[in-house]
């Protein structure tokens, strides 16, 4: 595991578990990231027919396993969690879902209800 | 749609936009518990109870020679307060007007909020929620209307923390009692006693009107733990040509992990 994984950027005995988990997953979330991206690379330079299915292959995996890594994330945080909700799967221009959020225009089928009170902790 | 049914409800972009940011508004100022106990989920309106780790024997086995255990869970309460608004008054955000009467809604999501900071603190049998209040120590420190003193039960109640060691920061919910005491009353050098008990707890003093008396706790995580499934969250019931009716509804459950990481401060009795 990486150095970064246990030494989060704060004096021991300041971070809560709960943050030090956090820092875990993004932290993870961004290694799959990268390997996503670096497959992509590989994928376009092999020359290889089987090689380039074979990293695509893994590539995708890669990606299986950055989204099980988010979800975890959304679940633990509640303000990611709203984000998430205003701005993934929308469609058109994604500024507008903001305008939306924040201007009101949002009718009633665009959301799932819930008010986004989550945590006022902090 | 979900199970809120807001599209069939006869309520424009604009009324439910006024609609919700009157009741955001009154949770986040009426809810206390929120601000001091950790928060998790929200795991969705499909979620039922959350895993404790127990079980529990079953005195009558399927069959002889075999034990039998059953899973012990703690079920996540619903909530909900219907509330009723006047579609006339409604239609007038269609024009632009951002003055709507909306006190059902306040009143709704005030009452939510006492009824979910009243199960925090002071538990509620009926829904499987056991409170800090009971969990804690029955040698609970009192109150007075003496609120000079405020500052020395709420040191006594920190040493009591210390000694169990639980470490800090700590924050207090005040009742609304506690919170207009102590915001009046001044010491004799006119220092505020609402100040001296801010700097004695390196913590939130949150103003807490689901609380009779006061509670202190400590902030540093893993003592005590909100679990919501549909957070709060408003739905659609039925209208007539004069009114919509709309209910405000949260599922959830509290559990205290840590009964030591809490001093409830209570009235003696008069």
């Amino acid at each position: 595991m990486a150095d970064s994984d246990e030494n989060p950027s704060a004096a021991p005995g300041v971070l809560k578990p709960q943050t030090i988990d956090q820092h875990r997953a993004i932290t993870s979330l961004r290694e799959e990231l990268e390997a996503v991206d670096l497959y992509d690379q590989r994928v376009d330079a092999a020359q290889d027919d089987e090689l380039r299915a074979l990293l695509a292959h893994n590539r995708d995996e890669e990606k299986e396993h950055a989204m099980m890594l988010l979800e975890w994330v959304r679940r633990q945080n509640p303000v990611m969690d709203e984000m998430m909700r205003t701005y993934l799967f929308v469609e058109g221009d994604i500024t507008a879902a903001e305008e939306a959020e924040t201007g009101g225009q949002s009718p009633s089928g665009d959301t799932d209800g819930s008010l986004g009170i989550g945590s006022l902790k902090g | 749609m979900n199970d809120l049914l807001r599209d069939l409800a006869p309520i424009s972009s604009a009324a439910w936009a006024e609609i919700e940011k009157e009741a955001r508004r009154t949770l986040k100022l009426t809810l206390a518990g929120r601000k001091l106990v950790d928060f998790s989920g929200p795991l969705g309106w499909e979620a039922s109870a959350v895993d404790t780790g127990r079980v529990e024997p079953v005195a009558t086995p399927p069959r002889d020679g075999i034990e039998a255990s059953l899973r012990r869970v703690q079920p996540l309460v619903e909530l909900r307060v219907p509330f009723e608004l006047s579609r006339r008054e409604l239609e007038t955000a269609g024009r632009g007007a951002n003055d709507l009467d909306l006190a059902p809604v306040v009143s709704a999501a005030r009452e939510i909020a006492m009824a979910e900071d009243g199960a925090i603190f002071h538990g509620y049998d009926a829904g499987g929620i056991k409170g800090i209040g009971p969990a804690a120590d029955p040698a609970t420190l009192t109150l007075t209307d003496d609120f000079a003193r405020y500052p020395i039960v709420v040191a006594e109640a920190l040493s009591k923390l210390r000694e169990d060691s639980v470490a800090g920061p700590y924050g207090i919910a005040l009742g609304p009692r506690c919170y207009t005491g102590l915001t009046e009353t001044t010491t004799s050098g006119g220092y505020r006693v609402f100040d001296h008990v801010k700097r004695l707890l390196d913590g939130p003093v949150v103003w807490a009107p689901g609380v009779d008396g006061a509670v202190i706790v400590s902030l540093r995580g893993g003592d005590f733990e909100l679990t919501v499934g549909q957070d709060l969250s408003i739905g659609y019931l039925d209208h007539t040509g004069e009114t919509v009716r709309l209910y405000l509804q949260e599922s959830f459950t509290f559990r205290v992990l840590e009964a030591e990481a809490a001093v409830p401060l209570s009235y003696e009795a008069r």
